[in-house]
């Protein structure tokens, strides 16, 4: 299987070049080559549905230095991991077929290039199996993920934002790099299975974790390694952006699951504690900024960060659970984690080429300028409702399913022996409920503000909808949000060797015990969910209603202006702003936010409103350090004196050194 | 029988954990003094069920005292005080009582986490309470460092001491008599001097608000 | 699936659509007579019903298919999350369907789609409605969930149905930590049925809606749809809090006489608990809206309380 699945790999790293070949022919790149990726996106998902229950599979690449060959492996994690790739990834080339358009940038083949690379890398660091592997193709999949995010890199901001993201992606790397050396613990075998064979002590398995939490976390947007995050999703064009957010962030995941579950062999619980309590600060943080943003993209974005939140949320918990050997609640909890990855990947993915699509008919990303849009948008708006209410979590969209799983495999913790953690979980579960309800508040804000109400703006009145190519997109990644909604024991099934590998247990067996249509990880006293009898139920109760409303009464309907209340004319203006629908959660999590208000006096006759809404972190942490780098830069920048002589001198001074350091 | 009289005593203990909580939040002075009366007979109703449970008959006499003091008198002391300092229907200003209560919740695990070993070695039958009952003392604690007003602070002192009583019948079924007899005689000259001094704060600078106090402090 | 479990699933069903609104009057009949008013009688609510059901329905020119769609579903959310709750047996094949967790994402639905459909007009005071909905959904229904794993931490199981017969059938146990749930559970649905301390029903005034102003637009069958949904929902409500707090009388699997009893129990309980609705709605003042946050905050604490007391008593 892993033949088919590197030969796939290949076919990307193909159309990449086939891209560059086809520098300017703008036709040949969008209408073949990105469906044509696709394509092999959809033939990678099926080579990885295949492989999910098979055994690890390995194969040696002979590239890169001589000794140094690529070591993979297809186990059902990567496998897994694959799929998401793979499926996520060939909707939104197949929307970003019809998305992208001639214009300043980067030409259309290089982006292609870029756009296969990355998704190429991103395979590759799924299935790698030795540190330098997985260093090279992370490596790879930062720097082509950089310059699509600066795609357009005539605007300053743009250009900013990829800095600050290459930045934040090499620290983490380093860390990563690092985490990798304390794992071989000086055997010199950086091949993963040689890290698999050592037996770490309980300090330098910790310092392994911490360092691969600080590393992956930076890839993630962990707290306090999130600013790039909502910087660079928005400043890339949608389908990087949704790629980026949609399936990029869960390498990060993969990399802490690898780690975490497969290299190290020691839990601590205290990891589960600190990776608990990061992710509730992030899932909470994003929630809030996202409910307050004004930007769409940004929303999504920080959006993002809630969900990877929860993510590290339930992968704490299972770190908790594997470290009292409680490996039937583990497996729990990282089903409800990478059940979570699949519906994050393909809701995301969705909402994020929905933005694309408003942005191409309306040039806007502020919300303050949009609204009204689903009467002119419609394909679009009714998918990316679709997207929206399996972001809030709503039954039975996918979203729902994954935040149910969480929150059982919370109220399992009543039988960890430690009396303090349990009861500090059952808490955490309420905090997750509370985030659950938020992110269903930012998402009402973000559909009714872009396509509910009256236009904000006139030229908004021609808007056109999506292509045909960008509907199909939408479409396929909207059918998996309902999908996964609807049928989650289907997707158990495919989770359950992966649990299998990580924990050694399983939820297949309880799963297909129920029955397809009812979901019950444990038993069905304890917890059940039926995704498909809940939506009949609510379709039949409707149906019945309008029918018999029908039958009894008459369908009449008059159209008539709305109610005004007496005013003598309403506009648009009128309606709630993205500022004034987010002001209630401003004003609550005033604490979290840092405000810059510009008040006009009452006599002002121009008045003029300005709220900068700012991250702590900038000015707390990133700022502080910022400073002190500057100042050291400025201590070494003596150095430079302009006149060559003074550099001889430099060198002549070194080379002293070094002699005396070798007469030693 | 006695089986349901242990669960009311843990009913009990929830009814004075949700007392402090309301207390902690409550903004006008005259409901603080009924809630304090209140978790003064829930006080004395969980001394009576502990004392029949364990057939402690000390306990049901500190009860009585408890009874006539916390129930009656000082309600009482209380009610003519704020009458005569006509701040009967004053309203405090509290900021953020979510966060109050957040920081209340963070109190209430940690005293749970205090008294678990305490409560493994105690064989009282109520020992579960313990941890309220620290809960609760810490909680009036921070019910006299958030208000800024005289009255509700002493307020707050009282039912620190409410708590103390309480973590003293659950813990070891109450202290000796002549204890008890010191502290409620403690508490209720305390009471009699913290009205004086209330008086004299009012006769200084105008005004209850404790704050002023820092006028006194030398430049 | 036998037969009586499909009987009490179908009782279930219909007590839920015929007597919510019965209790909608039973509670407006209270609070007129509490205030010194004659009331307008307890079969008020059928009337209107009947009443909007044949006017025309008016829907404005803006208005887009979400908007016409959304009464209805919220209906069926309502509908369905009657047929779940244990209100006359636990006997019901439907429950598997949804648990506790998936009730209130039930309830969720509803909220959302009826703030979609506010904001679909573009009118100035639907979308405020729309916002203020949204605020109170996002503090009530984390408590709701607080409250109810307060409940199923107590019984081990998530399940609606387990929860009662856990609760009602059993040895009776008194439990403290739901004590604490109860209050929170008071103060929740004061807040998610519109009720006097958060939220007038019968307000007129615009500026101070917070429900009304979601339904503004609405008219006719539409607007008597959505009368029937608030009547279910406040039924709903009921029919959670009495079988968290007051299970007994509901009727186990395959016990016929039970179940014939259960429908007086519930009558009665419900008769009480509409009682002491319309006492505190009319003790109460209505909060500012500022006000509301705190209110919702001090539930949602309150049940984290709970859930926290559960543990500290419980071990």
């Amino acid at each position: 299987m892993i033949d088919w699945v590197l030969l796939v790999i290949a076919a990307w790293i193909g159309v990449g070049v086939l891209g560059i070949a086809a520098l300017r022919q703008f036709k040949l790149v969008a209408r073949i080559l990105f469906p044509l990726g696709g394509l092999i996106g959809l033939a990678l998902a099926f080579a990885a549905l295949s492989a999910l229950p098979r055994a690890p599979e390995i194969a040696i690449l002979p590239i890169g230095l001589p000794q140094l060959p690529f070591h993979l492996r297809l186990d059902s994690l990567s496998a897994f991991f694959l799929l998401i790739i793979g499926a996520a990834g060939a909707g939104i080339s197949v929307f970003a077929a019809g998305y992208f358009r001639q214009g300043a940038g980067t030409p259309p083949g290089l982006l292609c290039c870029e756009y296969h690379l990355f998704l190429a890398s991103m395979a590759m660091v799924v299935l790698a199996d030795d540190a330098y592997a997985f260093m090279v193709a992370w490596e790879s999949m930062a720097l082509a993920s950089f310059f699509l995010v600066t795609a357009n890199h005539k605007v300053p901001e743009i250009r900013d934002a990829g800095f600050l993201y290459l930045l934040i992606a090499h620290i983490g790397a380093i860390a990563i790099l690092l985490c990798f050396g304390v794992l071989q613990a000086n055997s010199g075998d950086y091949t993963f299975a040689g890290m698999r064979e050592q037996s770490l002590s309980p300090f330098w398995a910790s310092a392994a974790f911490l360092l691969a939490l600080f590393g992956f976390g930076a890839k993630a947007g962990m707290l306090p390694l999130h600013v790039w995050l909502p910087e660079a999703h928005p400043a890339a064009p949608s389908p990087v952006s949704a790629l980026m957010s949609g399936v990029m962030l869960k390498t990060a995941i993969y990399g802490l699951l690898r780690v975490c579950f497969d290299l190290l062999h020691l839990h601590l619980w205290w990891w589960g504690v600190t990776l608990l309590a990061l992710g509730l600060a992030t899932a909470l943080f994003g929630v809030v900024f996202a409910t307050v943003q004004t930007d769409m993209k940004r929303l999504l974005a920080y959006s993002s960060i809630e969900n990877i939140g929860l993510l590290l949320a339930a992968i704490g918990l299972g770190l908790l659970f594997r470290s009292y050997g409680m490996n039937a609640l583990a497996a729990l909890a990282l089903t409800a984690c990478l059940f979570h990855v699949a519906s994050h990947a393909f809701f995301k993915s969705l909402l994020f080429l929905g933005t694309g699509s408003v942005l191409h008919a309306t040039s806007e990303r502020n919300l303050g300028h949009l609204g009204g849009l689903l009467r002119y948008m419609p394909w679009v708006g009714w998918l990316m409702l679709v997207g929206v209410f399996a972001s809030s979590g709503l039954p039975p969209f996918s979203g729902f399913v994954s935040e149910w799983l969480l929150l059982q495999s919370f109220l399992f913790t009543p039988g960890l022996p430690d009396p303090f953690l349990n009861m500090f979980i059952p808490i955490v579960a309420a905090l997750i409920a509370l985030v659950a309800a938020l992110a269903g508040y930012a998402m009402v804000k973000f559909f009714g503000i872009i396509f509910l109400g009256q236009p904000r703006e006139e030229n908004l009145r021609h808007a056109h909808d999506a292509g045909p190519w960008e509907k199909a997109g939408m479409l396929w990644l909207a059918a998996w949000c309902i999908a996964l909604g609807l049928l989650p024991n289907l997707m158990i099934q495919f989770i359950d060797p992966v649990t299998r590998m990580m924990v050694g247990e399983g939820l297949a067996k309880q799963a297909a015990a129920s029955g397809w249509w009812l979901l019950a990880p444990t038993s069905i006293e304890r917890a059940s969910y039926g995704p498909v009898f809940f939506l009949l139920g609510i379709i039949a109760a409707s149906t019945l209603a309008f029918l018999l409303v029908r039958l009894f009464y008459h369908g009449h309907v008059r159209r008539s202006a709305p109610w005004d209340c007496g005013h003598p004319w309403q506009t648009p203006r009128m309606q709630d702003t993205a500022e004034g629908f987010g002001q209630p959660i401003r004003q609550i999590f005033e604490p979290f936010l840092r405000l810059q208000r510009t008040l006009p006096s009452p006599a002002d006759t121009k008045p003029f409103y300005k709220v900068v809404l700012n991250d702590h972190f900038w000015h707390w942490l990133y700022l502080p350090i910022s400073r002190g780098i500057e100042y050291l830069a400025r201590q070494v920048g003596r150095l430079q004196q302009g006149r060559i002589s003074i550099y001889l001198l430099y060198s002549f001074i070194t080379l002293l050194f070094m002699l005396f350091l070798v007469q030693r | 029988m006695d089986n349901l009289i242990t669960q009311l005593i843990n009913l009990f203990a929830a009814v004075i954990l949700m007392l402090a909580f309301a207390m902690l939040s409550q903004r006008r002075i005259l409901t603080l003094i009924h809630l304090f009366t209140l978790q003064g007979l829930t006080v004395v109703a969980s001394t009576v069920a502990v004392a029949y449970v364990t057939h402690q008959h000390h306990l049901y006499y500190s009860a009585a005292l408890t009874l006539a003091l916390k129930c009656f008198l000082i309600p009482y002391l209380l009610h003519r005080l704020i009458n005569r300092l006509n701040v009967r229907w004053d309203i405090e200003t509290l900021i953020n009582i979510p966060t109050i209560m957040l920081i209340g919740i963070v109190l209430v695990v940690f005293s749970f986490n205090l008294a678990l070993p305490i409560a493994k070695l105690s064989a009282s039958i109520a020992r579960g309470t313990l941890g309220i009952a620290i809960a609760c003392f810490l909680l009036s604690f921070m019910m006299m460092i958030t208000r800024a007003k005289a009255v509700p602070q002493v307020i707050g002192f009282l039912s620190m001491e409410n708590a103390l009583f309480f973590a003293a019948t659950s813990a070891t079924y109450g202290m000796p008599m002549v204890v008890e007899l010191g502290i409620a005689l403690d508490v209720l000259v305390g009471v009699l001097i913290l009205g004086v001094f209330m008086f004299q704060i009012r006769e200084q600078f105008d005004s209850l608000d404790i704050s002023h106090l820092e006028k006194l402090k030398e430049d | 699936m036998n037969l009586s479990g499909l009987l009490s699933q179908f009782l279930a069903i219909m007590a839920a659509l015929l007597l919510a609104p019965l209790l909608t009057g039973w509670v407006n009949q209270w609070r007129a007579w509490l205030q010194n008013r004659s009331g307008p009688g307890l079969l008020q609510p059928y009337r209107m019903l009947r009443k909007l059901f044949i006017k025309e329905s008016v829907v404005a020119e803006s208005a887009s298919p979400l908007f016409r769609m959304a009464p209805y579903v919220a209906f069926g959310c309502m509908l369905l999350s009657c047929a779940i709750i244990p209100t006359l047996s636990t006997d019901l094949p439907l429950s598997p369907a949804a648990d506790a967790i998936a009730l209130v994402g039930l309830f969720a639905m509803a909220r959302v789609f009826m703030a979609l459909a506010a904001m679909d007009i573009g009118t100035a005071f639907g979308s405020l409605g729309a916002r203020r909905e949204m605020l109170i959904g996002f503090l009530a229904e984390p408590a709701l969930l607080s409250v109810l794993f307060t409940a199923s931490l107590i019984s081990q199981s998530t399940a609606l149905t387990e929860i009662v017969e856990n609760l009602a059938h059993r040895d009776f146990v008194l439990y403290p930590s739901l004590a604490f749930a109860g209050i929170a559970f008071c103060l929740v649905s004061f807040a998610e049925n519109a009720r006097v301390p958060v939220d007038n029903p019968t307000t007129h005034l615009e500026l101070t809606m917070i429900h009304e102003a979601l339904i503004l637009e609405y008219s006719g069958r539409h607007l008597a749809l959505i009368e029937w949904a608030i009547s279910l929902k406040l039924f709903a409500y009921s029919c959670i809090g009495l079988a968290l707090f007051f299970p007994w009388g509901i009727a186990e699997a395959q016990a016929p006489v039970a179940l014939i009893l259960a429908i007086p129990a519930m009558l009665f309980k419900l008769a009480i608990g509409g009682f002491l609705l319309a006492l505190i709605e009319t003790l109460c003042a209505k909060m500012r809206i500022f006000r509301v946050p705190e209110f919702l905050a001090t539930a949602f604490l309150m049940a984290v309380i709970g859930m926290l007391t559960h543990f500290l008593l419980g071990s």
